[in-house]
């Protein structure tokens, strides 16, 4: 306990937001420390979506009624406050899914379309299987190659590896992750951008975790494709996003059909509506958007500098427990890194630390976690990690590191 | 585990030999000779156990060994398996297994007393029915067991 505080803003009072974090687990108050996997939920939140269920609500875009135009203008909003969110240059080039993986999905599947059969996709080591998945379904449906980057022992994307892969001038693609969920580790996403495009390549970046955890810039980062997903954002689950270039949306195929993205159809052929509803088929996920727009405005009265200052603060004090921990090694050096953490601990399974953990309503995930080739390249079977949010506190993390070290007098 | 509370059944389960057999596990290792062997593998997690047993005339274990990388749960239901089926055939192995399967989905307190005492040191996993995604950690010895007991080594 004699670690030095950093001191980052104090966010406490933004707790009673959160009704969940009230709750007792197995008897002992709740130490959520799993967000990264999925983020709780602010009241105004739960109340964005419930009023519209309550008051305001029927199918978008197609109904001549009041109830109708009025939850399209709200639908229709959140896609302004998302191309805010990312800097986009136009409201027509975000595209909701139902998540990051989607997204990708999609990506692969109508970008990949337009990709010869020599060229590739390059992908890193440290990707979430979302991100490595859809780039296999493609190459084996295609035959286009899949190329890999190197992470470094210090867990961070080895710039020389991802320059060699780009060398040849074939790769199509560059698609990474702007901040890992396993290591925490930032990728310098404008630097990649900038080698993918000198190389002849697009670029995407996998921000399911970058968006949650700092100001995203998509044209400052001169990316091609950006995604994210809502409920890591404190928003709903079943809603994603995609934006990328309008041009590139314009180009693509679509990717799902049926209604809602259509111009004309006949049976001897159809016609595609404008983008980004190109991309949009069927009835979409309209309270979740809705609660996505009300997460987008929480945050952004937060302001993402503010977040992203108090979970430095927050990391760099985990940091400094976790690591005085006799036996605890953190995965991942990389000194630009978010409010996520793996760790080991010598002698002790991920699992076991968990379940001890859970014990003392500490949640905290245990295993791959969704990247398996990472874990492997590690040489680890799995980590125990610990994700911050803007609700998360210091003394969170102080109770972590306290129940850790008993559970590793416990199991030694 | 604050060490003034009360155990809670997290610390009952690890403490009642679990942690003392997944550290220093008593039937670690392969049968020389071995007339059965299977494995088990959980891919979510990686957790793996082989176990290789030998039988006697009446198709009763003889000598059983498992090797097993793992959480200290899944070390231990190894090790405490292995001890608990010595003597057994398949039949008697196969009702163990169901007992031992019924007590971590359905809790100690719905267990018969009979069938607690059938299944004796296997009693110290029954914790485990408070922490549903940790039981696939005590079954998968099982699944490798019977997989070793399998004339074509597959369950």
């Amino acid at each position: 306990m004699n670690a030095v505080l950093p001191v980052g803003p104090d966010l406490s009072a933004l707790r009673a937001d959160f009704p969940i974090l009230g709750e007792t687990v197995r008897g002992k108050k709740l130490v959520f420390l799993d967000s990264a996997a999925s983020a709780q939920k602010p009241v105004q939140v739960i109340d964005a979506m419930s009023d519209a269920m309550r008051r305001q609500y029927a199918n978008v875009h197609r109904g001549l009624h009041w109830m109708s135009e009025r939850t399209s203008d709200v639908y229709e909003g959140v896609r302004d406050k998302v191309a805010a969110f990312l800097g986009a240059g136009a409201r027509e080039e975000i595209v909701f899914t139902a998540n990051s993986t989607a997204a990708i999905n999609l990506v692969a599947h109508s970008f990949g379309s337009l990709l010869k059969p020599d060229q590739a996709v390059l992908i890193s080591e440290m990707e979430h299987h979302a991100n490595i998945i859809p780039w296999q379904l493609l190459r084996d449906r295609t035959g286009i190659a899949l190329r890999v980057a190197r992470v470094t022992d210090r867990g961070e994307l080895d710039l020389d590896s991802l320059r060699a892969e780009l060398a040849d001038g074939k790769v199509g693609l560059v698609s990474v992750t702007h901040m890992s969920n396993v290591l925490g580790t930032v990728t310098p996403a404008a630097e990649i951008a900038r080698m993918a495009h000198e190389a002849g390549a697009r670029v995407m970046f996998d921000g399911s975790q970058a968006a949650v955890h700092q100001p995203v810039d998509v044209q400052a980062l001169d990316a091609d494709f950006y995604v994210f997903t809502g409920h890591k954002l404190y928003g709903p689950t079943g809603i994603g996003v995609l934006w990328a270039r309008r041009e590139l949306l314009e180009a693509m195929p679509p990717f799902l059909g049926g209604g809602d993205m259509i111009g004309t159809v006949r049976f001897e052929g159809s016609t595609w509506a404008e983008v980004p509803h190109k991309f949009e088929a069927g009835t979409p996920a309209i309270l979740e958007t809705i609660g996505l727009g009300a997460a987008i405005d929480y945050v952004q009265r937060i302001g993402m500098e503010t977040i992203q200052a108090h979970e430095r603060a927050l990391t760099a004090h985990a940091l400094q427990r976790l690591r005085a921990i006799e036996g605890l090694r953190v995965v991942g050096e990389a000194p630009e890194r978010g409010g996520v953490i793996s760790f080991a601990l010598a002698g002790a399974h991920a699992h076991d630390i968990a379940t001890l953990l859970d014990q003392n309503g500490i949640a905290v995930r245990a295993g791959t976690h969704c990247a398996e080739p990472l874990m492997r390249r590690l040489g680890l079977t799995s980590t125990a990690r610990a994700s911050f949010a803007l609700y998360t506190t210091s003394e969170e993390v102080d109770v972590l590191a306290d129940t850790l070290d008993r559970v590793r007098r416990f199991l030694a | 585990m604050p060490e003034a509370d009360a155990p809670s059944s997290a610390e009952a389960l690890y403490r009642a030999l679990v942690v003392g057999r997944a550290r220093t596990p008593v039937f670690a290792g392969a049968v020389e000779g071995a007339d059965g062997a299977g494995e088990g593998a959980n891919p979510l997690c990686g957790d793996r156990v082989a176990v290789s047993l030998r039988r006697d005339a009446e198709g009763r274990v003889a000598e059983i060994r498992h090797e097993s990388d793992g959480c200290a749960i899944c070390v231990a239901a190894a090790d405490l398996m292995a001890e608990t089926v010595s003597g057994l055939d398949a039949v008697a192995i196969g009702a163990l297994r169901s007992g031992f399967e019924a007590m971590l989905r359905d809790g100690a307190a719905a267990t018969s007393a009979p069938q607690r005492d059938r299944l004796g040191l296997l009693n110290a996993f029954a914790d485990l029915h408070e922490y549903k995604s940790r039981r696939k950690c005590a079954t998968l010895p099982w699944s490798a067991l019977s997989a070793a007991l399998a004339p074509d080594g597959k369950e």
